[in-house]
């Protein structure tokens, strides 16, 4: 019999109990914050400070630029010391505003007030959304305004919340779910409320079951909410794969959720939107899980947006034993990264610290065409001819298989003997195609 | 058995007379001008005149489509012996550009910042963070540009370090169009003074991450001829449409300014193995 949920997926151990268990901790104002401009997919805000100025806590740094693009503000009050290039954790070396925080973590007047949202119009909420700077904290940093904008001829009938967190290691959205219950759901509520949906479903991993205890205990008051606990295989928390498990809707290839009428946002996400909109505080801090088997002391930390790597770090007790690598995100999909100078974004879920034994490394032999990639990929690809494609670099053919759905899971690189490179070369591939549609006009 | 020998030879016999009569009758016109100039030129199909072969080349070339100097690989001779092929006459005599790494960053002076485990290929090490270069316009000696020049002519330096050999160099601009980095130029092959470097950083940056790099401190601009040195956002670019004397190299602090096409007796010796990863 068929499984209920989606086509292929791995098993990875997940080590979630490195932290699962552990609170949320605040984590002391550190002596320097670096803050990107450049912390949402698309068009880069552009910085309204400069070196010297004095910033208050909630205070606009960057303000957005075109529709798909989300402003900065200052995380605490202080100066801003230099505005110069800095390792960004999703990219290369990026533009940062680097703020003394005087310690007074004063707002500015007008943030951090309690309003009241019983009366809100909907585009006043998706207004407060945008203004608060709040992009999906699930990891890709998409403007939350956008999702919640969608078009006339598109309706949305359903609202998932995405509390599956299905990448191992990671446990940030696990403790707000049973920390921050009651805030997910108020938040969730502003989102059905400007979308006008009837149905919200807060999905879960069910190796979460004291969070899914947690969220049901929420939900029982509201009217269309519900939990639905999910089977645990990664990844069950991507977007395309949540949807069709709950809905057995297919989202088209190069298509968005809105296409099929439903909506996912991460709980964090969902969170930051309460905060909000309710107390005119914008998005300024995040949860990290910091763990792994080379850090000190695994902690669910709540950083300041702009922590170094480097502070937190240092806060969770330090590098423990022969590290390996720092990948800011969770091992399957994160990003390795190369110094801990980088900081924390609105998009960092996580640092996981791994010792040297641990990692893998690829050697990029000969595909062996045992197919095994082939029965894990979640979208339905062929990853073992799409890498013989790029490697004799016909692009167009990896092109017409359809490269382009990739969603970069891993899957397919997790499980090969030959160990491949796999999801290198089709970003490779991406890029390549990319290039030449703005070539082709 | 008799028999046998005869049948087959009157066989044989009768196919050959068909085969001759068909290759009269079906014969296909050939402009012997074509073959002569397929023969005249390279024939390594390289595609650096923008056609898929020499044969489409000679093709339109004795169509008149095409000039007689369209090989950018085959240079002047090449160019000539073409001309007296379609008696035309050829007065070219262009300078031959070769191409030339505008790096000298090998590992024995330049930074690398992390150890990277990928696919050994240029095109797909930037997609990380640029590279592993800790000069976001350096080398990366992944050796692509090895890969896709017909020649042979581009070596790699032990330390990680494209150098094109400008001998072997035909001036394709293959290896030009596929450095994901944009270091390769095309340069006139008389010229013996380079500024081997790309970097648009600040000066103190490239000092803490390259020992060859490019500081803009102008002292050479000042040295050389009025506008023969210029800057570019932090570069000493040579314009080598007007001649740079080779003493200029000296005043370079940073030994940048090189008076041969690299100076690879002078770094071989001491640069460090390959750090790349990749063949792990």
């Amino acid at each position: 019999m068929a499984r209920k949920g989606f086509f292929g997926g791995v098993h990875p151990i997940y080590n979630k109990e490195l932290a699962s268990d552990l609170a949320i901790e605040v984590m002391p104002l550190p002596e320097k914050l670096v803050v990107h401009f450049t912390q949402n997919l698309g068009a880069p805000p552009e910085p309204v400070v400069e070196k010297g100025s004095e910033v208050k806590k909630g205070q606009l740094i960057a303000k957005a630029t075109g529709f798909v693009s989300a402003p900065v503000h200052a995380p605490t009050s202080g100066v801003i010391k230099s505005i110069d290039l800095y390792p960004h954790p999703v990219g290369t070396d990026m533009p940062a505003a680097v703020i003394i925080p005087d310690g007074k973590d004063e707002w500015l007047e007008g943030c951090d007030m309690e309003r009241d949202t019983g009366d809100l119009e909907p585009e006043a909420i998706k207004q407060m959304i945008h203004e608060g700077g709040l992009v999906g904290m699930g990891g890709a940093s998409f403007p939350t305004h956008v999702k919640l904008s969608p078009p006339e001829d598109k309706p949305i009938d359903l609202l998932v919340l995405n509390g599956a967190e299905c990448e191992p290691y990671l446990t940030a959205d696990h403790r707000l779910m049973l920390e921050h219950a009651e805030g997910i759901l108020e938040g969730a509520d502003l989102f059905a409320r400007v979308l006008g949906v009837q149905r919200v479903i807060v999905a879960i991993e069910k190796n979460k079951p004291d969070a899914i205890e947690a969220m049901r205990g929420a939900v029982r008051e509201r009217k269309g909410f519900s939990v639905e606990p999910l089977d645990v295989v990664y990844p069950q928390g991507a977007e395309k794969q949540l949807i069709f498990t709950l809905s057995r809707r297919r989202v088209p290839a190069g298509g968005l959720p809105m296409d099929v009428g439903v909506l996912v946002q991460n709980i964090g996400t969902a969170f930051a939107a309460y905060e909000a909109v309710r107390f005119a505080r914008p998005l300024l801090q995040r949860i990290v899980t910091v763990t792994g088997s080379a850090i000190g002391q695994p902690k669910n930390v709540l950083a300041r947006v702009g922590a170094t790597f480097e502070d937190i770090v240092r806060f969770c007790g330090g590098i423990k034993g022969d590290t390996g690598k720092v990948i800011s995100g969770g091992p399957m999909m994160g990003v390795a990264q190369y110094s801990l100078d980088t900081s924390v974004t609105k998009g960092t879920s996580g640092i996981v610290l791994l010792a040297r034994d641990e990692i893998p490394q690829f050697v990029n032999d000969a595909c062996i065409r045992c197919g095994r990639c082939v029965t894990v990929c979640p979208m339905g690809l062929n990853p073992s001819a799409l890498s013989i494609f790029i490697e004799r670099m016909q692009f167009d053919d990896a092109g017409e298989y359809n490269v382009n759905d990739c969603i970069e899971c891993g899957c397919c690189a997790y499980v090969c003997p030959s160990k491949r490179p796999l999801v290198q070369h089709f970003r490779r591939a991406k890029a390549e195609l990319r290039n030449k549609q703005r070539k082709a006009g | 058995m008799i028999t046998a020998v005869i049948a087959l030879a009157s066989l044989a016999l009768l196919a050959g007379l068909g085969l001759a009569l068909a290759a009269r009758v079906f014969a296909v016109e050939v402009d012997p001008r074509v073959e002569a100039i397929e023969e005249a030129l390279p024939g390594v199909n390289c595609g650096a005149c923008g056609l898929p072969g020499c044969a489409e080349l000679a093709k339109r070339i004795a169509e008149g489509k095409a000039e007689v100097d369209a090989c950018p690989v085959g240079g002047d001779g090449v160019a000539h012996s073409i001309a007296e092929i379609i008696g035309r006459v050829f007065e070219g005599g262009g300078a031959k550009n070769v191409a030339l790494v505008l790096c000298g960053g090998d590992d024995s002076v330049a930074v690398r910042r992390f150890y990277y485990n990928g696919i050994y290929d240029c095109n797909s090490a930037v997609l990380l963070f640029g590279g592993d270069k800790a000069c976001s316009y350096g080398c990366l000696g992944l050796e692509t540009c090895a890969g896709v020049c017909p020649f042979g002519a581009i070596d790699m330096l032990p330390g990680g370090l494209a150098v094109v050999d400008p001998e072997k160099c035909t001036g394709c601009t293959k290896c030009v169009a596929a450095c994901p980095k944009g270091i390769i130029k095309m340069v006139p092959y008389e010229k013996k003074v380079h500024i081997l470097c790309s970097s648009h950083d600040k000066g103190g940056r490239v000092r803490k991450i390259c020992k060859v790099g490019c500081i803009a401190c102008q002292r050479c601009v000042k040295e050389a001829p009025e506008g023969s040195i210029t800057m570019d956002e932090n570069l000493a670019v040579i314009d080598y449409a007007k001649d740079v004397p080779e003493e200029v190299a000296g005043v370079c602090p940073m030994n940048t300014i090189v008076t041969q096409v690299l100076g690879r007796e002078k770094r071989t010796g001491e640069a460090a193995p390959v750090a790349a990863g990749g063949e792990a």
